[in-house]
């Protein structure tokens, strides 16, 4: 499973972006900035405060129990949930008024949403390639059933695919513009171990070769140990601790990064800096 | 005016639907069933009632024509809502709204579907109005395209309204889709002469580009007039009708953004 060749991101033929917008990936910049970002849904504070920064080529993790508010900041990341207090920028666009400008370069997926499950996966990366304003649509379709290694089901009914081969048709469509920010909630959810380890290194080599900036969540704590470079830690809507998978193992004098997972997730004390 | 990327935005919404019916034979037949059955009963009817009324021996293809031009409207109300459920169904919307799309160009797409869906509709039926009852639906020529576009404006309306609701209340609301058109039926004097209604329903049906659209064709077909008042009173009030269903979709969207629902949608 190698990379595409039709490389990153705003030389893979996407529609040129305009300044100020045109952060260069390989400037020091920050891409993700959230401040201060905030969610409230009548009296319940699913997101708190919450601010942190994702750098060019930095992939980080977002960890929590179920209903920390994972998948809430990265609704609020991508603009599609509108933040009660505090911003979100992305390539210095605001989430709420400019998200148009900076949407091409970003992707996602998500075990929350699918794809349409009459069409193929062939015409739904087709679709979305047309949306993304990628310029060479089929062959960039070439390219990821090949990635992916799709060629078995690329040309039958979404509806027809296993849990796993639905995972990979999500990726698919997640690199399907070669996005420069790349927000993924549970990446390889229902892959076998031998799928998921050749996804986790496509995505290490997709970094690597693009500099893309990867936030994820996921509850696979080896796959977080392995891809990568800083956890944000979160219960309750709020970053409780923050650091690099060694560095969070070290402190909590833990074996592996699920033994601080499961001390965190269970309310035990967060350790000082 | 719509860029090149806005305009391929909204192609590739089109190409995600016309997959699905090139796909669907039984679909594109279920499209082309209920017109051609319409016209099959009213056809009958008619038949029936040239001996028995004057008024429908006056203008044999009346009940005929209206029953066709009242699907144009249904078909096209259907062919916005489906589509824009479709997405809710396949829990696609939250895909859809973090790519370069914008609700404008969906709308666009979803109009344009609307127009493709009522064609394959309603053209069968048209043609076999021919041999089964020989009326000939498009003798009627420039007035025609001009009841047939005010219709299918007015249902991208009534589809683009349900729409709005269905994204703000879920899928809960989507039998609005079927029901809501049936709202304005009796006061759009499909079958009936607008001066049937009591005088305080004419005012509310003469609110709605329905009622002058089948007073226009009566007027054609009884007296071969082509009404243009009528004419411009169903596109005026299309014009405003479709700013405000537009809006009021945009509206649902922001609160949709607002209240975390785009990416709760689905089965």
């Amino acid at each position: 499973m190698g990379l595409g060749s039709e490389g990153s991101a705003a030389s893979n033929g996407t529609d040129p972006p305009e300044p100020p917008f045109a952060m260069a990936l390989n400037s020091s910049h920050p891409v993700i900035v959230a401040d201060g970002l905030g969610k409230r849904f009548g009296d319940v504070i699913a997101v708190d405060s919450m601010s942190f920064q994702v750098r060019p080529g930095e992939t980080v993790a977002l960890l929590g129990g179920n209903g920390a508010g994972k998948t809430t900041t990265m609704a609020m990341l991508l603009g599609l949930l509108t933040p009660s207090a505090g911003q979100v920028r992305i390539f210095g666009a605001d989430m709420v008024h400019d998200r148009y400008k900076v949407l091409a370069r970003m992707n996602f997926s998500s075990p929350y949403v699918d794809l349409p499950r009459r069409l193929t996966p062939r015409e739904n990366l087709t679709v979305y390639g047309h949306l993304y304003g990628v310029r060479s649509v089929a062959a960039r379709v070439e390219t990821l059933v090949r990635d992916m290694e799709m060629e078995a089901f690329v040309d039958r009914p979404m509806g027809t695919l296993s849990a796993g081969q639905d995972t990979r048709v999500a990726l698919a469509k997640a690199l399907m513009n070669s996005p420069e920010v790349l927000l993924l909630d549970e990446p390889t959810a229902s892959l076998d171990p031998e799928t998921g380890d050749r996804m986790r290194g496509y995505l290490e080599g997709y970094r690597a070769e693009t500099r893309a900036a990867i936030l994820l969540a996921s509850h696979n704590m080896a796959e977080v140990e392995r891809i990568c470079d800083r956890v944000l830690m979160m219960r309750d809507g709020k970053i409780v601790d923050a650091g690099s998978p060694s560095a969070l193992i070290g402190k909590y004098g833990r074996e592996n990064l699920e033994e601080v997972f499961l001390h965190i997730a269970r309310d035990g004390e967060v350790m000082g800096e | 005016m719509m860029g090149t990327s806005a305009l391929r935005r909204v192609g590739a919404m089109i190409l995600r639907h016309v997959y699905v019916l090139r796909r669907s034979w039984p679909r594109l037949l279920e499209l082309a069933y209920w017109p051609t059955m319409q016209l099959v009963l009213w056809g009958f009817v008619t038949k029936f009632f040239m001996g028995h009324s004057s008024w429908v021996a006056d203008a044999a293809g009346v009940l005929i024509s209206a029953v066709l031009l009242w699907d144009i409207l249904f078909r096209s109300n259907l062919g916005v809502a489906l589509s824009f459920i479709e997405e809710m169904w396949s829990r696609n919307l939250g895909q859809l709204f973090v790519s370069p799309l914008r609700p404008m160009e969906l709308i666009g797409a979803l109009t344009f579907m609307s127009f493709l869906r009522t064609l394959i509709a309603a053209t069968p039926a048209a043609f076999l109005a021919l041999p089964l009852f020989d009326v000939w639906v498009f003798s009627l020529g420039f007035p025609l395209a001009a009841f047939f576009f005010n219709l299918l404006v007015m249902g991208w309306c009534v589809g683009l309204t349900v729409s709005a609701l269905v994204l703000r209340f879920g899928l809960a609301a989507e039998s609005l889709c079927w029901l809501g058109i049936f709202l304005v039926a009796p006061i759009s004097c499909i079958y009936y002469p607008l001066a049937t209604l009591p005088d305080w329903l004419q005012m509310i049906a003469n609110a709605l580009p329905a009622a002058p659209v089948f007073e226009g064709m009566r007027a054609v077909m009884f007296y071969g007039v082509f009404r243009w008042d009528l004419f411009w009173q169903a596109a005026g009030l299309n014009a405003l009708y479709l700013t405000l269903a537009s809006a009021l979709f945009l509206k649902m969207f922001q609160i949709a953004r607002e209240r975390g629902l785009l990416l709760q949608q689905g089965e």
